[in-house]
């Protein structure tokens, strides 16, 4: 049965995940294949895309940092989209951070029609809201299951494995609504907010006014209708991180090279 | 096929009804007053599904026993208390006992009602659930299974808020709903026809049923309740006025002319009615004798 095509419908996620289980490295973020990042700049007829690059657990995931920010800007390029420019930042859940270093390159953002980001939902999200330009996720978040990143504001990331964001302005369905809906707004919303408190907007809400001022309430009709929640419980072997195999290594061979230095001495 | 699908596709002025199942195990107040108030007026019973949150007897038994005394029952789904295992499973279940018509709805929050600290659960949504019943119609479930007999009689409904704000969003819902296999739609209680005739303008090129949802006014004070605290239901102000104005013996009188008045104005831009009478199912005859109905 047709499930949507967009997004939701990433077979290759699965797989990554599968691959990276025989490894050691723990996963808060894989790429999203090269070919639905191609489509969502496409859909929104970027030509010239800005790349912003989260410098904390993605580089920790290997799935972020300079490395993948050097092969999306070869892959733009390759299919003739034009790289205005790109930022690492130390850690895009710090939305304070993130405007004050995206300042310096306002010059080249107002040239950008569209700006990825490398990072964790929550990255995605803080830079989607500092700036006025339609914003994509260049990766698909695991369940760090509680991991909220390090200095992040109202934004939230719950890791499922299927980031939303392209297709929802840059606020997410799963955590910016009571009910996790990926389908739209229920019938509960009233003045903006949600049936489950007064004072809490409603996601969807947002979401729509975000799509509206972008011209993209389209996107409304793409989502994905069902999720799979497998993506949402890691296996133990994705909890390490590459940092802690590395710190693990080097306090071994610390402990290894002490007794001699004393000896020695 | 079902009488309700029968009546709506013969363009027969078509009307439903509502109870909610009790809490507890007395089925008289449901079974015997309720339900045969309304029984000979319309085409097919919805049935709630933990209505507004509240743990009740669960919509399906009901359903069923509607279905062995011969009645058409329209059996409410939510995706709030289980997931698409159980649901799937539900409405198999639900098929073998004779239920026909499902409708289809996202569901309340947990926090709305009486167990509030349960877990939401919302695998599926509205959206999803009429994709699910459409796959069994077909003979697969969810998961591309292949069903032992097919559900192939399955309606499946689903609701709208003709007054909701923002009505772009309710109408690229309502037309999602359409593309996962919604055969008709019941409305969310509406009482400014001319916010009705402005919803039916552009829900109309849809070419799917609609009937009108009707929730008679008992007193201002429900007016006013429902203003405050039911997303997308406007009671006009008028009305409000004309009900605090009449003398308390004539109260119940005047809210059913108000609707009866109502009814009348809708009527034409319609498929039907909806009459969620919530505890004034023994008005309802009178209210459609009015209309002729």
């Amino acid at each position: 049965m047709n499930q949507g095509s967009a997004v939701g419908e990433n077979t290759q996620d699965s797989e990554n995940i599968d691959l990276l289980q025989g490894g050691t490295r723990m996963i808060v973020n894989v790429p999203k294949p090269d070919a639905e990042l191609l489509d969502t700049l496409g859909e929104y007829k970027v030509k010239r895309a800005f790349i912003v690059g989260c410098g904390g657990c993605p580089v920790g995931c290997d799935s972020g940092g300079q490395e993948r920010i050097d092969q999306i800007t070869d892959l733009l390029s390759k299919n003739g989209i034009t790289v205005t420019g790109t930022s690492l930042i130390d850690f895009l859940c710090n939305k304070a951070l993130v405007g004050s270093k995206l300042v310096y390159h306002l010059e080249k953002l107002k040239k950008t029609e569209g700006v990825l980001v490398v990072s964790c939902g929550i990255g995605v999200q803080a830079t989607a809201d500092m700036i006025d330009i339609p914003t994509f996720p260049a990766n698909d978040t695991l369940s760090s299951q509680g991991m909220q990143g390090l200095w992040p504001s109202s934004e939230r990331c719950a890791g499922c494995g299927t980031c939303y964001l392209a297709l929802t302005g840059g606020i997410c369905p799963i955590t910016s609504c009571s009910k996790s809906l990926i389908n739209g707004m229920c019938g509960g919303q009233h003045d903006g907010k949600c049936e489950v408190e007064n004072d809490r907007d409603c996601g969807w809400y947002q979401i729509y006014e975000r799509l509206k001022s972008l011209g993209k309430l389209d996107n409304l009709k793409k989502m994905a209708s069902l999720r799979d929640f497998r993506k949402m419980d890691v296996s133990d072997r994705l909890r390490s991180t590459t940092r802690w195999a590395l710190e693990k290594e080097v306090m071994y061979e610390a402990s290894m090279e002490s007794p001699k230095k004393e000896e020695e001495a | 096929m079902s009488k309700l699908q029968e009546s709506l596709q013969a363009g027969k002025f078509t009307i439903t009804g509502e109870v909610g199942p009790p809490k507890g195990v007395d089925l008289h107040h449901c079974m015997d007053e309720e339900v045969s108030y309304i029984k000979d007026r319309v085409v097919a019973i919805n049935v709630t599904d933990n209505q507004s949150s509240v743990m009740r007897i669960c919509s399906l038994s009901i359903c069923a026993l509607l279905a062995q005394k011969g009645l058409e029952p329209i059996l409410q789904i939510t995706c709030r208390d289980r997931n698409r295992l159980g649901i799937q499973g539900d409405i198999l279940g639900g098929y073998v006992q004779g239920i026909r018509n499902i409708l289809a709805l996202t569901g309340d929050h947990n926090t709305a009602g009486d167990h509030p600290g349960s877990k939401p659960v919302f695998d599926l949504d509205s959206v999803s659930l009429l994709q699910a019943m459409n796959s069994l119609k077909s003979g697969k479930d969810l998961a591309g299974n292949d069903l032992e007999g097919v559900p192939d009689e399955l309606f499946c409904g689903a609701i709208v808020t003709p007054g909701a704000d923002p009505i772009e969003m309710q109408l690229i819902k309502m037309e999602r709903k359409i593309e996962a296999g919604a055969q008709f739609f019941q409305t969310q209680a509406i009482y400014n026809p001319k916010v009705f005739e402005e919803f039916m303008n552009k829900a109309s090129k849809f070419k799917v049923p609609v009937l009108c949802g009707v929730v008679i006014i008992k007193s201002a004070g429900m007016a006013n309740y429902m203003n405050n605290f039911v997303p997308g239901v406007q009671v006009p102000e008028e009305m409000i006025k004309e009900l605090k104005e009449a003398p308390k013996e004539d109260r119940a009188k005047r809210s059913v002319e108000l609707m009866a008045d109502f009814i009348q104005k809708v009527r034409p831009m319609c498929q039907g009615l909806h009459i969620m009478a919530m505890g004034w199912e023994k008005y309802v005859p009178e209210m459609l004798d009015m209309c002729d109905l």
